[in-house]
């Protein structure tokens, strides 16, 4: 493998530095560009529209935008109208209403949290409803994000991981996934979080196996499964 | 992703008006995943969750009435289900993941489609793509001679191996479960023996839904007074994975001797399979270990294995006798 990824940094030095981009062409298109605008309203900035402008800002910018980053952006509608294939739809996410114009009825919940609402807190991992990333509460239920479209979600209520708690007032599953350290590389923490708090309510029995089993539809590749099960159990004590 | 359009249903007449555009969907959890692999293209969604089938009634019979949209979770926690069609509730509990349970609906369950990886693939049934008849009739069947350790023993052709998926389906099978659907042409129920279809040589045709028909309820009979039912899955891992194989019985002893008993199987067959054969075996005898296994003798008599799934004859036999003894202790 290591001729591959030498051939592979060949290819890298290759572009650089004669080919490197001007400043203004270096800024990642991670979304469209009026959910850019909407995060810079009001002087607020998104963390992802903070981080995709890193290329054109450089470092200057210093950490002072990331402290500003916690607020969520104000629900706001951007301008396109209904073709085939798109619909307008007001989503109620984390107690707030989103209106969302011209959305794709092919975006999933999931793509709609992440890249128009910009909760980037619940992940995108198999985006086939087998390793729970995606993991949200519809109505007070757990489900995957990945495997529901966003049109058929108006009225409902959704609740995210930003809506369960924030870094000064965690939930007690938070909490208690940080005291016993329920995570390695952190990806699929939110999602599992969102199950564990799910299945609070759910009627499963009181063991640790019975834990386990309701926590069957979360994968965490670091392994920190014998964690996950002390944070629960202790929430559930 | 092919584009779509979508409406939301939200009356019986209008969901039927519109089937024709498209497809149905309810949880979406076979839908959705199947239209990231293009292996579903519909051009119309048309959304039922609205239509009030979300109840699971009492019938004057002493039987219940599912609807189509109650949720995996819901009619597996639901306390009559659980007291009287324990099979039921078990089969659904050991199935999918509680996120998957909590959207996938009792209609939508029972239109699951297989696991089949070539099945699966985007390209398959394409110019370049694996043969698959379930995609495209008369491309071929990959299956036969590729990776089918997973793949079916009984039902299947020399046209498609693919395994019908479902737990709730075998449970089902076992109580003899009646489809109520309606359509086009009106109202109509179909025994969920004749329900699923085999492969044959018209492996794309896996139910007996016409176009536009829509699953409304489905109806399981009063339990067999002093009866008892067990459903026991074997697979790779503990949880969250499709059956090699399951079995459901619903059996009633008295005297040491079978009075009565229905069979189904999982995670075997190309549809979810009750065997007559095994019920023939038991129905009369004494419920004890060498009758049990004559049963899945019997139950498994038939089984075509490949090089890679013949493993799962004796599997299915030692976990069908298993279920029985379970049933029947």
């Amino acid at each position: 493998m290591a001729d591959t990824a030498d051939l592979h940094l060949k290819h890298l030095r290759s572009q650089s530095p004669a080919q490197e981009l001007a400043p203004d062409q270096q800024t990642l298109e991670l979304e469209p560009l009026d959910g850019a605008d909407a995060a810079t309203k009001g002087g607020r900035f998104s963390r992802r529209s903070f981080l995709s402008g890193l290329g054109a800002t450089g470092l200057l910018a210093g950490a002072a935008p990331l402290a500003a980053a916690a607020p969520a952006i104000e629900p706001v509608a951007d301008e396109s109208t209904d073709t085939a294939g798109s619909a307008t739809v007001t989503l109620r996410i984390n107690g707030k209403d989103y209106t969302l114009r011209g959305l794709d009825t092919r975006a999933t919940l999931l793509d709609t949290l992440r890249e128009r609402v910009h909760l980037t807190g619940t992940k995108k991992g198999c985006d086939h409803g087998q390793c729970g990333a995606c993991t949200v509460h519809v109505n007070g239920r757990r489900v995957n994000s990945c495997l529901s479209f966003a049109v058929m979600h108006e009225g409902d209520e959704i609740t995210t991981i930003e809506g369960l708690g924030q870094p000064d007032n965690l939930h007690p599953m938070q909490a208690a996934f940080v005291e016993h350290d329920g995570y390695q590389c952190g990806y699929c923490t939110s999602g599992q979080i969102m199950s564990a708090v799910a299945l609070l309510k759910e009627p499963i029995g009181p063991t640790d196996e019975d834990i386990k089993s309701a926590m069957a539809g979360n994968i965490c590749r670091c392994g920190a499964y014998t964690n996950i099960v002390a944070a629960v159990r202790q929430v559930r004590a | 992703m092919q584009t779509f359009n979508y409406v939301k249903a939200t009356s019986l007449d209008k969901a039927l008006a519109g089937a024709s555009a498209g497809k149905f969907i309810a949880g979406g959890t076979t839908l959705v995943d199947l239209m990231k692999l293009s292996v579903e293209q519909p051009g119309a969604l048309v959304d039922i969750n609205l239509l009030p089938l979300d109840k699971i009634e009492k019938l004057p019979d002493g039987g219940i009435r599912i609807g189509a949209l109650v949720r995996n979770s819901d009619l597996a926690w639901n306390a009559d289900v659980k007291e009287r069609y324990a099979v039921l509730s078990e089969a659904l509990l050991s199935g999918a993941s509680p996120q998957l349970r909590n959207m996938a609906t009792t209609g939508g369950n029972l239109l699951q489609r297989t696991r089949c990886a070539y099945f699966r693939e985007p390209s398959a049934g394409t110019p370049g793509g694996y043969g698959c008849n379930k995609r495209t009739p008369g491309s071929g069947c990959a299956a036969l001679d590729g990776f089918h350790r997973t793949h079916a023993i009984l039902g299947t052709s020399d046209h498609c191996i693919a395994t019908h998926p479902s737990d709730m389906c075998v449970a089902m099978a076992a109580l003899e479960a009646v489809i109520h659907v309606e359509g086009p042409k009106g109202k109509r129920t179909i025994p969920i023996g004749e329900f699923h279809k085999l492969p044959g040589d018209t492996p794309n045709i896996e139910n007996a839904l016409e176009p536009g028909e829509l699953v409304t309820y489905v109806d399981l009979p009063k339990p067999i007074e002093g009866s008892r039912s067990v459903y026991l899955k074997l697979r790779d891992r503990a949880s969250y994975e499709f059956a090699l194989a399951s079995a459901a019985v619903v059996a009633k002893v008295e005297g040491g001797h079978i009075r009565y008993v229905r069979v189904a199987m999982g995670g075997v067959g190309t549809k979810p399979w009750r065997s007559h054969e095994a019920e023939a075996e038991l129905t009369g005898k004494s419920a004890d270990a060498a009758i049990f296994r004559k049963a899945a003798e019997a139950a498994l008599a038939a089984a075509r294995p490949r090089a890679d799934n013949a493993f799962k004859v004796e599997l299915a036999k030692r976990c069908l006798v298993r279920t029985l003894k379970l049933a029947t202790a």
